[in-house]
């Protein structure tokens, strides 16, 4: 089992016909610790498979250094490293049995074969290949996604690797299949206790599995934390409107003061609306004291906004646009004077509201305000 | 997926049965030819079917070829070097293009395809010159070694083929701790089986139906292939027996025919690639 440090890390393509130079990866800075479950996650683009591509080796590093248990490994080829990588689209030979897809990285070790269907045997087991059929024969074009994604794993766990690294390994599941490998890999980063480096771009994903997440935009880490605080504790608004479905709602103010002594924020409205206003506690207005008077920006969870309620002494009127109902939950889309926002609710199907107005209690005791300039979350 | 029977328009149908047809056409003339007696070959109006099947002709052109068996032994033996050569030879080539990144990778591609726009006649001269000058002239290595260095309509085809399989499958390999010639000799060339096989397939008909290299290389008669055994039949002092020609020409054909029959299920099978997406 390993750490992994990443340093300073860079990937830049050079500048090619007519293409400009791009960043890929932007000094990229952060540990994975030995056993743990890291996830990096964010859109198309970000970087994040180009960093785990970096530490498998498939990628020249172009600045900076990975090291792993220590070692520095820029210079050392994928073999050498010691790990193992699970591929989007399986990347399982087609033209070799699913007892030889796992065995192969072994047999080019030199791993007696007795060793090999030992370990082979035992991987299959783990992972349902053996019942209730006996897949190891079979060809990787006679399986369904599933099975070739388990056969991926297999592969990988045979190998006994310091690390695993997984690159999307779940798009090309469906949805049922895609919850059920998520469960499957989970319980197999229990069992095996290993280090697990995993690349998505499905937050959901991120959020059910990981340990940690290291949350990527344009090649640079916006923030690393464990799901939880990535989710409560946003430091930025893309972590705070990427993390989280349906995503956070966003209200753009000015912090006034109120009659009380207090701030309140008034939500920014194009003439003739009324905006909805929000006194703040003593202790948040004594934080943002340094605002007052200036822009920023609100944000709340939809779960955050409680319909009907009363309780908090602030409501929000909005209209609701859209009524989805999830079953054990609703999401309900409105919009206020200025802003769109979701409110994801159990208190009801609210079917018969769509077109009408809604009141809504924000719980201020959750908010998270930004800066609209920096984007970077205000900490009160 | 493929299409039913019954998804073909009948103008389809008809259209390639008689297409068909055409292209059979010379094929059944040779055969039918090839069984008539000499008197029925050029009767106008032409006739159809011999009006009783000379199974002979078949002998008597072996041996009016001369040494039939001679020549097939070294037609056989200089089309199993060419196939050997030329497909490994090409893969080789075409990998270095396809799946490796090099400086300048994409201009020498560019090089290399513009060698197949030069026709034969324009480099038999210099290249009889170069062979004359290595003392090849009047042995076998002219028409077999050159295979051994690529061709470019063979690197072309391969090379397409090669960019068709996913890069995962070779980085796997990586991981899995191949080296660069075991990714290409245990993880690409099983993959384009069908690929492989069109290549040797047309290089043994190109090898097999050569004429003019032999003509040009070849000194002593004990060297000559069938193709060039065949113009013995043809311009005879009593004028060209076609019959005979027409029953040579048959069993010249015939391998060609025989592996085209074995391994067209390889052409329109396409490649399992299904352990990926």
């Amino acid at each position: 089992m390993a750490k992994v440090l990443i340093e300073n890390l860079y990937k830049i393509y050079p500048a090619e016909k007519g293409r400009p130079e791009k960043v890929a990866v932007d000094n990229a800075n952060f540990e994975i610790q030995d056993r743990e479950f890291m996830v990096l996650v964010g859109p198309s683009g970000c970087g994040k498979t180009t960093t785990l591509r970096m530490v498998a080796g498939l990628e020249e590093i172009s600045r900076g250094a990975i090291y792993i248990d220590g070692k520095k490994i820029n210079e050392i080829p994928p073999k050498d490293r010691d790990i193992a990588m699970v591929f989007q689209n399986y990347a399982l030979y087609p033209h070799m049995s699913v007892y030889r897809n796992m065995a192969f990285g072994l047999e080019l070790r030199g791993v007696p074969k007795e060793e090999i269907r030992r370990r082979v045997d035992s991987a299959a087991k783990t992972l349902g290949l053996l019942e209730p059929d006996n897949l190891l024969e079979r060809k990787p074009k006679a399986l369904s996604g599933g099975q070739r994604q388990r056969v991926a794993l297999g592969r990988a766990i045979v190998r006994e690797p310091k690390a695993f690294l997984f690159d999307e390994p779940l798009s090309n599941l469906d949805a049922k299949m895609r919850v059920e490998t998520r469960t499957e890999i989970s319980r197999l980063h229990r069992q095996l206790a290993s280090t697990m480096i995993y690349v998505t771009h499905d937050q959901t994903e991120a959020m059910t599995m990981a340990d940690r997440i290291v949350v990527m935009r344009y090649g640079k880490v916006q923030q690393i934390a464990a799901p939880l605080d990535l989710y409560h504790q946003p430091a930025n608004l893309f972590v705070a409107g990427f993390i989280g479905s349906p995503p956070m709602n966003f209200f753009t103010g000015i912090l006034t003061a109120s009659r009380q002594g207090t701030l309140e924020f008034v939500e920014k409205v194009p003439a003739g609306q009324t905006p909805f206003r929000c006194p703040l506690s003593a202790e948040t207005s004594r934080r943002l004291s340094s605002r007052q008077d200036r822009e920023v920006i609100l944000g709340l969870r939809p779960e955050h906004l409680h319909p009907n309620s009363l309780t908090s002494g602030v409501t929000l009127l909005a209209s609701v646009e859209v009524v989805e109902p999830m079953g054990a939950e609703t999401f309900v889309y409105l919009r206020t004077g200025g802003h769109a926002c979701i409110c994801r609710t159990t208190q009801g199907e609210f079917m018969d509201l769509e077109g009408k107005k809604l009141n809504l209690g924000p719980d201020l005791s959750r908010a998270v305000f930004f800066d609209p300039e920096t984007e970077l979350a205000i900490p009160i | 997926m493929n299409p039913t029977r019954s998804s073909v328009p009948w103008f389809s149908r008809v259209a390639l049965i008689l297409l068909g047809v055409l292209f059979l056409l010379p094929f059944f003339w040779m055969v039918s030819t090839s069984l008539k007696p000499l008197n029925e070959t050029m009767k106008l109006p032409p006739q159809w079917l011999p009006s009783s099947p000379q199974w002979n002709n078949y002998p008597n052109a072996m041996q009016a070829m001369g040494p039939f068996w001679l020549y097939a032994r070294n037609s056989l033996l200089l089309a199993f070097l060419n196939v050997v050569g030329t497909v490994f030879s090409s893969a080789f080539v075409a990998y270095g293009f396809s799946r490796l990144d090099w400086r300048g990778r994409d201009g020498c591609f560019f090089v290399l395809l513009a060698t197949m726009m030069i026709p034969f006649p324009v480099v038999m001269v210099p290249i009889y010159g170069l062979f004359r000058a290595l003392g090849w002239i009047g042995t076998f290595q002219p028409l077999w070694v050159p295979a051994f260095l690529a061709g470019a309509f063979n690197v072309f085809l391969l090379r397409q083929f090669f960019l068709s399989i996913p890069r995962d499958l070779s980085e796997a390999a990586r991981i899995d701790g191949c080296s660069e010639f075991r990714i290409f000799w245990q993880i690409i060339l099983p993959l384009a089986k069908p690929a492989l096989l069109t290549v040797a397939l047309f290089q043994f008909m190109a090898t097999w139906n050569d004429f003019l290299g032999p003509l040009i290389f070849l000194a002593r008669e004990n060297q000559y292939t069938l193709a060039l055994g065949l113009q013995a039949l043809q311009g005879t002092i009593s004028g060209t027996p076609w019959h005979h020609l027409m029953a040579a020409s048959t069993l010249v054909l015939l391998p060609v025919l025989v592996l085209f029959f074995f391994t067209q299920r390889t052409f329109i099978r396409g490649i399992a690639t299904t352990g990926l997406k």
